[in-house]
């Protein structure tokens, strides 16, 4: 078995034998993979296989002990934190397990969020955030507050706000892992269905089969490393 | 699917003939695999025999499609009793996978790629299943949840074995010797014994 999975089409997001310990303990030990314009990736793998921690490099929220992290031709993981900042705001959207909504705002000011630290003004961003919710069946839930919204809504709302600045790629960690079974399959359609209308890249971290089924195609992470038994169909 | 049965429960709802039946049939539970013909007249005459149908009229003209079958209480009661009671659980689904393991750790092959190639075949199926879920009625969505629950379930068995097969060699590995160590006692005993006659020795391999 070798440890390099090579994406079929050129990649927009891509890791090179990346490395990052924590403290003593290694967390990847040289994970390689790519994903490719419009591709939705699925990292699967165990508990502590080091799945999330490939996303954070791969997002630039984590900067490699070794490796590379490319995106879009320009290396990622070189640059200092305010830069790797702004490129998160300009080109990356986040959905997270737990939706991760800011409590004192409501659910428009919560989608229209990414918008507004991007320097738009207030009406602009919220004009852009309010079709996300008849698009995402959150008719009508404008103004609640997340206490107000349940697991399933409050997730809807938190992808939304990962897709409403149109980012290239969207990272997603566990996005169904706090919802039941319908709620989570809402979430995954809706987020599939999004991201291949808008040609967005998608990164999903998670551990659930069911989950990665919607994926193109899915790559198994085990020991900081990503297996090269994969499966799945050619992106577009 | 239970085809006999099946076929008692579309009766139930109306008394058909056997074009509407096997109609009826691919149209519900067919799912890319129509009955064929045969085996619809062939089931019809082998419930008319046991008495859980009966035929009604014969149409004029000659062959099969002319009979109208009806449900008889015999039948309406065993429709009745495979609702009602639960499918045995399968214990074994996972035999010819489990087998493949226990054989591949006792042979020194890579059971882990052997899980691993499965997990592919499982994922991919998934992958087909969900898109029908996806883009299909919600008829077509119940039948591939079904499908993609029973998966998914199979994908956790492999992931457990994955995680376990150091310690499922390290007791294949045990019983093996266990097994050898008697073989050989056996062996032994054999040997001191004194060699029986060809058809004693016949006889004795055939019970083994």
């Amino acid at each position: 078995m070798t440890d390099v999975e090579v994406s079929p089409v050129r990649p927009i997001i891509e890791a090179r034998d990346v490395a990052l310990s924590f403290g003593e303990t290694p967390a990847l030990r040289g994970a390689t993979l790519s994903a490719s314009r419009g591709e939705v990736l699925a990292i699967m793998g165990p508990s502590g296989s080091g799945k999330s921690t490939l996303l954070h490099c791969l997002a630039g929220i984590l900067v490699p002990d070794g490796g590379q992290v490319w995106f879009d031709g320009r290396r990622l993981d070189t640059l200092a934190e305010t830069e790797r900042s702004a490129l998160r705001r300009d080109h990356f959207g986040f959905v997270f397990q737990f939706g991760q909504l800011i409590p004192e705002l409501t659910a428009e000011e919560n989608v229209a969020l990414p918008l507004l630290l991007g320097g738009a003004r207030r009406s602009a961003a919220l004009d852009a955030a309010r079709p996300w919710f008849p698009r995402l069946g959150l008719d009508g839930l404008e103004g609640r507050r997340s206490g107000e919204l349940s697991g399933g809504q409050a997730q809807r709302v938190a992808l939304a706000r990962g897709l409403v600045a149109g980012p290239n790629v969207l990272f997603a960690d566990e996005p169904t892992g706090s919802l039941d079974s319908l709620a989570g399959e809402q979430v995954m359609d809706l987020l599939v269905s999004a991201a291949r209308d808008q040609g967005i890249t998608v990164v999903l971290v998670t551990h659930e089969p069911r989950v990665a089924a919607y994926a193109d195609r899915e790559v198994i992470v085990r020991d900081g490393r990503v297996s090269a038994y994969a499966s799945g169909r050619v992106a577009s | 699917m239970s085809v006999p049965v099946t076929l008692l429960g579309l009766l139930e709802r109306e008394p058909s003939h056997g074009y509407d039946l096997k109609r009826d049939y691919d149209l519900y539970f067919g799912r890319g695999k129509p009955l064929p013909f045969g085996q619809v007249y062939a089931t019809l005459s082998r419930l008319a025999r046991d008495g859980k149908v009966v035929i009604s009229e014969v149409g004029p003209g000659e062959g099969p499609d002319r009979k109208r079958y009806i449900i008889t209480e015999l039948g309406a009661t065993e429709v009745q009793t495979w609702l009602s009671e639960p499918i045995e659980p399968e214990p074994h689904l996972q035999t010819v996978l489990f087998a493949k393991v226990v054989l591949a750790l006792m042979l020194g092959r890579p059971a882990e790629q052997y899980l691993d190639t499965q997990r592919v075949a499982h994922l991919q199926r998934m992958r087909e299943l969900t898109e029908i879920k996806r883009t299909g009625s919600l008829m077509d969505a119940l039948l591939a949840d079904h499908g993609l629950f029973h998966l998914e379930a199979d994908l956790r068995w492999i992931e457990l074995t994955a995680a376990r097969l150091d310690a499922l060699a390290a007791d294949v590995l045990a019983k093996d010797i266990r097994g050898k160590d008697v073989r050989d006692k056996d062996v032994q005993a054999r040997q001191s014994e004194p060699r029986p006659a060809p058809a004693k020795n016949m006889a004795k391999d055939a019970r083994s």
